[in-house]
């Protein structure tokens, strides 16, 4: 007993870990009053010069989210959020505009320094261009001009709106509508920055192209809005990374991610989420409720999420496919690690509407602490998707004994030649596995992270090489302090 | 090499050992003999510090440190290995990131710089071969859907990675068809060096045919009761523990 309780001591003193990101930037913000009404979403749309069409879909979007109520279906112990005490827009960049010289405060380089994302293009990770968001504005975008010589759009959505204003209009609220449910309405009406990215027909993306959200200022949300297009025969990898400084409060962040799949184009979206979890004790964090859809909308076309959450109080998401194209093919990997007093509620929908279409879903749940991870996800065939194919297999990893595994699996098959086939298991890290690799001289916070990153390696197995190494490093970090 | 002095340990409150006394010296081969439930596994594992036994009274020391203040880890650091009677399987980890873990914990631990991976790769697959274990070892995952034999070769493969200078066979024979057995009675042999001990532990002569230990030591109730040379193998086989038991 006495070797068992110096294992626990030893894992008790790295309870308390770091959150490596929870640094603030002290730089001048300009931040709109706090509250939601119609002259806000006036304000915003006025701020970012934006034509008036996009006002209106605002407007459409708030008044009928002021019809809606806040839904609470999710297996999540939700705060209260209290919308009039949410500033909607903050904009760091505004010292930039007024002093017109156009160069980005090199505070704002160092914070993205900091976080690994240089803005430098000669510092950049070969290969990846970056649109680096902090709160409601996009700092910089790398890499335009050598993307644009391919035809590939790769801008803020404020850029777009007015450079590329037809495509924007075409594409903006047609798989995610603003009437899709609360916080799509709510992100409608108050959306802010985030990526656009076209591919233009036939067109391999040469780079990774990666978004990297922050949210620095206190008070606020962060509402942004990504659009991707893939025209025919194109391909685009896509990266998105998150991380906000640790606050006492709650912050919420309500986003839209929308993806236009066209004939044989095939995109694939990964996310690394590692906003503030909060701490031991359950207070702050990020409230991360996002709405993202694929619409397959060609045939033979190519959709897979791969998502790796490890941060957030509250995550509550489904980044969801439909199907329509014939023969199209979408895949779902996720790995949901929760810890201490986090709660998921995460996984898929996977709607079959075309002929022979099919999907694939491996979701990784790892549970640590007092924390909650739930998988939910449906797999819809609708009544014309002949032959259509879904596999999904759910495991859920517990560590410890007062956290919560649960799983619900919705199936909704109206098509008698569909193959739909469902697994899930749950297990546990056993005190053998552990001692066999202290034995081994693998001391107990890397034998964690060891047999937690074989457990997911089926889904970081799909990351891009660098996002998958520093994956594999957050699940590690994640979970210090999570065996004892 | 390793002395143990009057030991005694329980699990979930249980008296298991009751005054062992051993030593074991730089270059010898030692095994302990006993029936089940006799306390041999419960030996082993308090030695490795496996955290579910208490150690009551008596002290271990190796090369002259005391064991039992160090962490399971720290003892692997310092040399010792187990072969454990019953492998566990680790889902998901391949024995080349099992084994580069293991490595590089053992380096960072001696101020090392962790091995390069042309250097890690050439060692595995020269040391797989000592166990005639094939080439698809190196991804797949730890002990996941080995065979009986198969996880007792890996054993032998991890030790021969980790050159520990004291290593523990805790019934390595046990579920073992001869050629298996052969195999990593061999290979074990191979990895012998003037300098290294071991305490195998066994019901059978079989395995100590191959292994040739110095002294045995019969295990009956918690106690040693009886140390002696190669014959006492023989007694055992010939005339079963009984007679060791009047002596006790």
């Amino acid at each position: 007993m006495e070797e068992k309780n110096n294992g626990m001591d030893i894992v008790r003193e790295i309870a308390d870990k770091k959150y490596e990101y929870g640094f603030t930037t002290d730089v001048h913000t300009d931040i709109i009053e706090k509250g939601l009404n119609e002259d806000v979403v006036r304000l915003i749309s006025e701020k970012k010069g934006e034509p008036e069409w996009l006002l209106e879909f605002r407007l459409k979007a708030f008044r009928y989210w002021q019809t809606l109520k806040e839904p609470t279906w999710g297996h999540l112990n939700m705060p209260p959020i209290d919308y009039q005490d949410i500033s909607y827009y903050a904009d760091p960049t505004a010292q930039k505009k007024s002093n017109s010289s156009g160069e980005i405060d090199p505070e704002l380089m160092k914070t993205f320094d900091k976080l690994g994302i240089p803005l430098e293009e000669r510092l950049a990770l070969s290969g990846m261009a970056v649109d680096a968001v902090m709160d409601s504005v996009s700092v910089k975008t790398t890499f335009r001009e050598r993307l644009k010589e391919k035809g590939i759009i790769f801008c803020s959505i404020t850029e777009a709106v007015h450079e590329h204003p037809d495509l924007v209009r075409q594409y903006l609220g047609s798989v995610v509508p603003y009437r899709d449910n609360f916080f799509a309405a709510l992100n409608s009406a108050v959306f802010s920055d985030g990526s656009f990215v076209y591919i233009p027909k036939g067109v391999h993306c040469p780079m990774e192209l990666s978004t990297y959200f922050r949210i620095n200022a206190r008070g606020t949300g962060q509402f942004e809005r990504t659009l991707i297009v893939a025209d025919d025969d194109s391909y685009v990898s896509y990266l998105e990374g998150c991380t906000a400084p640790m606050r006492d409060e709650n912050q919420l962040h309500a986003a839209i991610v929308e993806i236009v799949v066209m004939e044989r184009a095939e995109v694939k979206y990964s996310t690394v989420q590692n906003w503030y979890p909060g701490d031991k004790d359950g207070k702050g964090g990020v409230l991360n409720l996002v709405t993202k859809r694929g619409h397959l909308r060609g045939a033979n076309s190519r959709l897979s999420w791969t998502q790796v959450e490890t941060g957030s109080a509250i995550t509550w998401k489904y980044p969801s496919c439909v199907l329509s194209g014939d023969g199209s093919q979408a895949e779902f990997y996720s790995v949901a690690l929760t810890n201490n007093h986090q709660q998921a509620d995460t996984g898929t929908k996977m709607i079959h509407l075309g002929k022979d279409t099919k999907s694939t879903i491996i979701s990784k749940g790892i549970s640590a602490g007092r924390s909650q991870n739930t998988y939910r996800g449906l797999v819809k065939v609708g009544k014309h998707a002949d032959g259509a194919r879904n596999y999904s297999s759910c495991d859920s990893l517990l560590l410890g004994s007062q956290c919560g595994a649960h799983t619900f699996p919705y199936m909704d098959v109206q098509n008698p030649t569909a193959v739909v086939e469902h697994e899930a298991t749950t297990s546990k890290i056993s005190e053998d596995q552990l001692f066999y690799c202290n034995q081994r001289g693998i001391p107990l916070e890397d034998a964690v992270g060891l047999i937690v990153n074989g457990y997911a390696k089926d889904v970081l197995n799909k990351l891009p090489m660098e996002f998958a190494v520093e994956a594999q490093k957050l699940l590690g970090v994640s979970l210090e302090g999570a065996v004892g | 090499m390793l002395e143990i002095r009057n030991l005694y340990a329980s699990i979930n409150g249980k008296e298991i050992l009751k005054g062992i006394n051993l030593t074991i010296k730089d270059g010898e081969v030692h095994a302990l003999m006993g029936q089940n439930g006799a306390g041999k596994s419960t030996l082993s594992n308090i030695i490795v510090g496996h955290p579910a036994y208490e150690v009551t009274q008596g002290s271990i020391t190796f090369n002259g440190k005391d064991l039992l203040s160090m962490s399971p880890e720290e003892r692997a650091h310092e040399g010792i290995f187990l072969s454990f009677q019953q492998p566990v399987e680790i889902p998901g980890v391949s024995m080349n990131n099992f084994m580069r873990a293991a490595l590089n914990a053992k380096r960072k631990a001696q101020g090392l710089e962790p091995i390069p991976a042309t250097e890690f790769l050439k060692l595995m697959r020269e040391r797989r071969k000592i166990v005639e274990l094939d080439n698809k070892l190196a991804n797949r995952s730890v002990n996941e859907g080995f065979s009986g034999g198969e996880k007792k070769r890996n054993e032998i493969f991890q030790m021969a990675m980790l050159e520990p200078t004291f290593a523990i066979l805790d019934e390595t024979d046990s579920g073992l068809d001869v050629d298996a057995l052969r195999i990593v009675a061999e290979g074990f042999n191979k990895l012998r060096k003037p300098e290294t001990s071991a305490l195998v532990i066994t019901h059978y002569q079989r395995l100590l045919d191959y292994l040739k230990p110095d002294i045995i030591h019969v295990l009956i109730g918690g106690q040693i009761v009886h140390t002696g040379g190669p014959e006492v193998a023989t007694m055992i086989e010939e005339a079963g523990f009984d007679q060791f038991i009047q002596e006790a």
